[in-house]
């Protein structure tokens, strides 16, 4: 008996709305990012990540304000990722009542704002997100890139390498996305999550591509990951957060029940 | 006259979410959050959570007359409980940042976890983070309603070990036994996140609201 592994849900958020479809069926409004939360929380969901797609800057004010509303009705861990780019950033989305807050782009495009902002703020707020795609033919060792811009824009910079180097510039975890299963549902990238949960000394979220529970379970099981992130298959429904676990549990992953 | 919680605000990071969890099991207490020694010793019960950095954590104490605030309630007899990094600056020393000194409100010591491995020889992941389970260490007010080995969400790279058996109000195991609450008279202190724990958390909460040492 010890730490459980983690199930958290991801919602995709446009100036306030979750997009991407969540689809329950009894929900009244399943564009309120509020209601979803609550919803998974209810659910027994141990985190939840609130992506902020939002292009425009001007509505990062709606994103604060959402951010708020869900952490005054939520009392679960809540991280908020997307276009965080300034100490300043982070400052708002913690005093919005974030826990962590996620950093992407910005972190490749200048590595020192992840090491200020973990000295600010403490590594144990500072995710830092990684997008990786396979770039090794298949008869060759697997290396991953990172890339940027939703998977389009490659960077040159080793996967593994990359983690490592910013778990040592103070990111307190790492969330992993393979942008090769990213809206597969073909499962995580095993490959790729074991090497980089065994590169680095934090925990690693692994995302990307669930399709199926005993996805969830390789995830934890054969990619050492500490935490499952998924959207789809929750949003519409196809299985409950408390069926997950339950799953979980009984293919021998300790998870946090009832 | 409705009682009055304060709620430390050092000034360091998100204390909100404290705020709002004490307001969602108010039960008529007023929920104020300051960075005022004053109104600290004022209050009828203190929280004080913590996050970041001890180091930081204790200068910004000492330099705005807040730890002398909150030794001055734990003295009064009034409910205090400290949270997380809050837990670790009540005990006498931290190893982190080479050393500092801390509030000695408790004689406890706050470790590194250093490289811990499970049961099964795989090194664990620092910080702890996550849901882990609470061995409550005796029956107390501050654990009423909540089962025993309860899970509560944990994010620390440090912990408390070294204090008396008595003052360990519950257990937790991660590689290593650390105290995952410690208790002295009025004093209560979790190194997890109650505000952060859902229904367990809350539950903690209101127990808090309540309880009368």
């Amino acid at each position: 008996m010890g730490l459980a592994k983690r199930i958290i849900p991801c919602l995709d958020v446009d100036a306030g709305r979750v997009v991407k479809g969540v689809q329950f069926v009894d929900i009244r409004d399943a564009g309120d990012p509020v209601e979803i939360a609550k919803r998974y929380n209810d659910a027994g969901a141990d985190e939840i990540t609130f992506l902020d797609i939002t292009a425009s800057h001007q509505e990062r004010d709606t994103t604060l304000h959402t951010v708020e509303q869900i952490a005054s009705q939520v009392f679960i861990p809540l991280t908020v990722g997307g276009g965080v780019r300034a100490l300043e950033d982070i400052r708002n989305l913690l005093n919005a009542g974030a826990d962590k807050v996620a950093i992407n782009s910005a972190a490749v495009h200048n590595p020192e704002f992840v090491r200020e902002a973990a000295e600010r703020f403490g590594s144990q707020c500072i995710v830092v997100a990684i997008d990786a795609k396979k770039v090794s033919a298949e008869s060759d060792t697997n290396r991953w890139e990172i890339f940027t811009h939703g998977g389009r824009k490659p960077t040159g910079l080793d996967a593994v390498e990359w983690a490592r180097k910013m778990t040592d510039y103070g990111a307190g975890e790492i969330l992993l996305t393979s942008m090769d299963r990213d809206g597969t549902k073909n499962g995580f990238d095993i490959a790729l999550t074991r090497a980089i949960s065994d590169a680095v000394p934090v925990p690693v979220i692994a995302s990307g591509g669930v399709g199926n529970l005993q996805h969830l379970v390789d995830g934890v099981q054969q990619g050492g990951a500490d935490a499952v992130l998924a959207a789809s298959i929750f949003h519409f429904g196809e299985y409950s957060v408390q069926q997950a676990k339950e799953f979980m549990q009984s293919a021998g992953v300790e998870m946090r029940l009832g | 006259m409705s009682e009055v919680v304060a709620v430390i605000d050092y000034g360091m990071g998100n204390l909100h979410s404290a705020g709002k969890a004490l307001e969602k099991v108010a039960n008529g207490q007023t929920i104020i959050i300051t960075g005022d020694p004053d109104q600290v010793r004022a209050a009828d019960r203190v929280v004080f959570p913590g996050v970041g950095a001890i180091r930081d954590c204790i200068a910004v104490l000492k330099d705005t007359g807040l730890d002398q605030a909150i030794r001055d309630v734990a003295k009064a007899g009034k409910p205090l409980l400290g949270i997380c990094v809050g837990m670790q600056a009540m005990m006498a020393r931290s190893e982190e940042n080479n050393g500092v000194d801390c509030l000695g409100i408790f004689d406890g010591q706050v470790t590194f976890f250093g490289e811990q491995f499970s049961d099964t020889g795989a090194r664990l992941k620092v910080p702890h983070m996550g849901w882990n389970q609470v061995q409550q260490g005796m029956a107390h007010p501050m654990w009423a309603g909540i089962d025993n080995h309860a899970r509560f969400y944990f994010v620390h790279s440090y912990c408390v070990t070294g204090l008396p058996d008595e003052a360990v109000a519950g257990r937790c195991d991660y590689g290593l036994s650390f105290a995952a609450a410690a208790v002295q008279g009025n004093v209560f202190a979790v190194q997890f996140h109650p505000e952060k724990s859902a229904d367990a958390g809350l539950t903690l909460l209101e127990n808090f609201l309540r309880w009368q040492p």
